[in-house]
């Protein structure tokens, strides 16, 4: 994973925002510290906060492999490390029990659910802030406001809803609903992405003769795909990390979700379910980290630029 | 038959004009582009938060549409323990999670903050328990929770300053500390990277200024850094005190609520009296009693931002 961040993250000026020569705070005055001071207030804590930030991923990987014996048994093996380490959780979790059924449900649920929503906001997100319609200010706040109801207080009347269009049980359930969290938020991004396009090439193109469509298809499009990749990445990390709308609206075992199936089908009273329940959430994990380590910067302005609009 | 022809004439244009105006107008074109996203948002957002209400008032159950039985379901749940216990645990774990959050992610901000190697990596890397699944990493801490396999236990045994192992998830208080702690993990990244980000946009000027006026450290932090950050935290803090106040994966996978409703939280109330009880409407009234705090929170969020556009002299726009 290093490897693939070095070359990205080579320049930490550039990688939040790019921008101003004054991003980087902190060149000008830490001269005046000595080392031994610095280890003392600077990496001794930052070591510490890591250290509890990593351990459950650590803890997560080494039960993933580590065999079923070692796992129970603290007192006769190192529990800190393994030197046999072993696959046969992993293969159990590919070919006992659904699990690349259920990841596959993930993916799909959370693919569609970001790309119809993308679709809408870019719509929503252009209107709002270049076709300026009587009311945009208002429907801006009424969206800011959307994104602010939480799935927990929707959920019980969604379920009647789902219920009633014929939707329980099925992908679409929740291809659907996630939009709703989606939406609000990608909205939001878009419209401060839109925002920084100058206005004098849109009327450059209507003076030529293009409509609003071709407008947005030929000119914004392009040059906000950066902003459409940050929404498409955090959109797509919020589809799969969605739990309670997945938890209420799907009942049979092959139409689950990754977390949702995790909670619901390995908790059994066996005690050695460790290793799979654990191999199965690192690798439910894994799809995530590597997109993220791909497209850190845009994953960072995507949450940085949504709290600061 | 020669007025026909003129009428057909005359409206032929008019007729024309309105579709294009279709077309170019903004208020129109305005309503197009905002269809899909609108679409979206009423029915599966704005009718369902209207419903669930009126669901609040009828005895709804699962497989029949309720009555309307007025403020019943609140008058039951004003007589319920165990919704004020979940009232007391809701608000105890937003305000003790929020508080360190903020407190462990400024410091860790301004950690990142100062002149390190790797810096970027290292910012990558403190996000990723934001990235992963919550349900995935409270799997987790299940795991390092465990009453007997706790490896925390085993260290603090080894250690010697335990002797029998912590039972960390069955007794009331360690339980709500447990999830707290959960919760704090997984919500210290959103808040440091985002309050590093506004860090960043302060000027170093600023603190060379301060320095040659002789501030010290703390001089410089509390005059100089925080009041800057104010807006800005106030946001991450509303969003952070939302999610917690609403969370519900990190205790159903935790706790599902216990030990004796010692970690249940409104949220968590709500889908077992609804979804697993079947009484949507006694599960309805506890989400809609959620709203007020809500509001509150969105309140003064609202506050936050105003203050922002005030402080750097931007325009109401």
């Amino acid at each position: 994973m290093t490897d693939a961040l070095a070359p990205k993250l080579a320049d930490p000026k550039k990688t939040l925002h790019g921008v101003s020569p004054m991003a980087d705070a902190s060149e000008g005055m830490s001269y005046l510290e000595r080392l031994p001071r610095r280890l003392v207030t600077l990496y001794l804590p930052l070591t510490i906060i890591l250290i509890v930030l990593l351990f459950p991923f650590y803890w997560m990987a080494l039960t993933a492999i580590k065999p079923d014996e070692q796992l129970l048994n603290l007192e006769k093996f190192n529990p800190f490390w393994t030197w046999t380490p072993t696959l046969k959780h992993i293969e159990k979790l590919l070919f006992d029990t659904y699990y690349p059924l259920w990841l596959w449900n993930t993916m799909l649920v959370a693919v569609c659910a970001t790309v119809l929503s993308i679709i809408a906001s870019v719509l929503a997100a252009y209107a709002i802030v270049r076709l300026r319609y009587r009311g945009a200010q208002w429907i801006g706040g009424a969206i800011f406001l959307a994104y602010l109801v939480p799935p927990s207080i929707l959920f019980i009347p969604l379920s009647s809803v789902v219920f009633q269009y014929g939707l329980f049980d099925t992908p679409f359930a929740l291809i659907l609903t996630y939009p709703t969290i989606l939406i609000p938020f990608s909205t939001w991004l878009l419209m401060g992405y839109f925002k920084t396009i100058p206005f004098e090439l849109e009327e450059c193109a209507l003076i030529d003769g293009a409509s609003r469509w071709q407008i947005l298809i030929r000119i914004v499009l392009p040059l906000s795909i950066p902003g459409l990749i940050s929404a498409f990445i955090f959109c797509f990390t919020l589809c799969w990390n969605e739990f309670i709308y997945a938890l209420t609206f799907l009942s049979s075992t092959q139409n689950k979700t990754v977390p949702v199936a995790i909670v619901n089908e390995f908790v059994d009273g066996d005690i050695y379910r460790w290793g799979s329940l654990m191999a199965g959430a690192l690798a439910g994990s894994l799809p995530l980290v590597v997109l993220y380590a791909f497209f850190v910067e845009h994953y960072v302005s995507a949450m940085t630029g949504a709290v600061k609009e | 038959m020669t007025d026909a022809t003129l009428n057909n004439i005359k409206l032929a244009p008019r007729e024309a004009t309105t579709w294009q105006r279709l077309q170019v107008n903004r208020n129109w074109l305005g309503m197009w582009f905002m269809l899909p996203a609108a679409a979206f948002l009423i029915l599966f957002l704005a009718y369902p938060l209207g419903l669930g209400v009126w669901i609040s008032f009828t005895d709804a159950r699962i497989g029949r549409g309720g009555d309307f039985v007025g403020l019943e379901n609140y008058e039951w749940l004003w007589d319920d323990t165990v919704f004020w216990l979940s009232v007391f645990n809701t608000l105890l774990y937003t305000i003790v999670a929020s508080a360190f959050k903020f407190a462990v992610g400024l410091y860790l901000a301004l950690l990142l903050n100062q002149n390190l190697p790797f810096k970027a990596i290292l910012r990558a890397v403190v996000l990723i328990p934001f990235i992963v699944p919550t349900v995935l990493s409270a799997i987790a801490f299940w795991w390092l929770f465990d009453s007997q396999f706790s490896i925390i236990s085993w260290t603090l045994k080894k250690a010697g300053l335990i002797s029998t192992n912590i039972d960390f998830l069955g007794d009331v208080w360690n339980a709500r500390w447990s999830v707290i702690f959960a919760n704090i993990w997984r919500g210290v990244p959103f808040v440091a990277i985002t309050l590093l980000a506004g860090l960043q946009t302060v000027s170093p000027t600023l603190y060379e200024a301060a320095t040659i006026d002789g501030a010290n450290k703390w001089q410089i932090f509390r005059h100089v850094t925080y009041p800057l950050l104010t807006p800005i935290i106030a946001v991450v803090m509303t969003f952070s005190v939302l999610f917690t106040f609403t969370d519900f994966q990190l205790i159903w996978v935790l706790t599902r609520g216990g030990p004796v409703n010692a970690t249940q939280l409104m949220a968590t109330l709500s889908y077992q009296r609804a979804i697993l009880g079947g009484h949507l409407g006694e599960g309805a009234a506890i989400s809609t009693a959620m709203i007020p705090f809500l509001l509150a929170a969105i309140l003064i969020s609202w506050f936050g931002l105003q203050r922002r556009k005030w402080q750097q002299g931007e325009n109401n726009d």
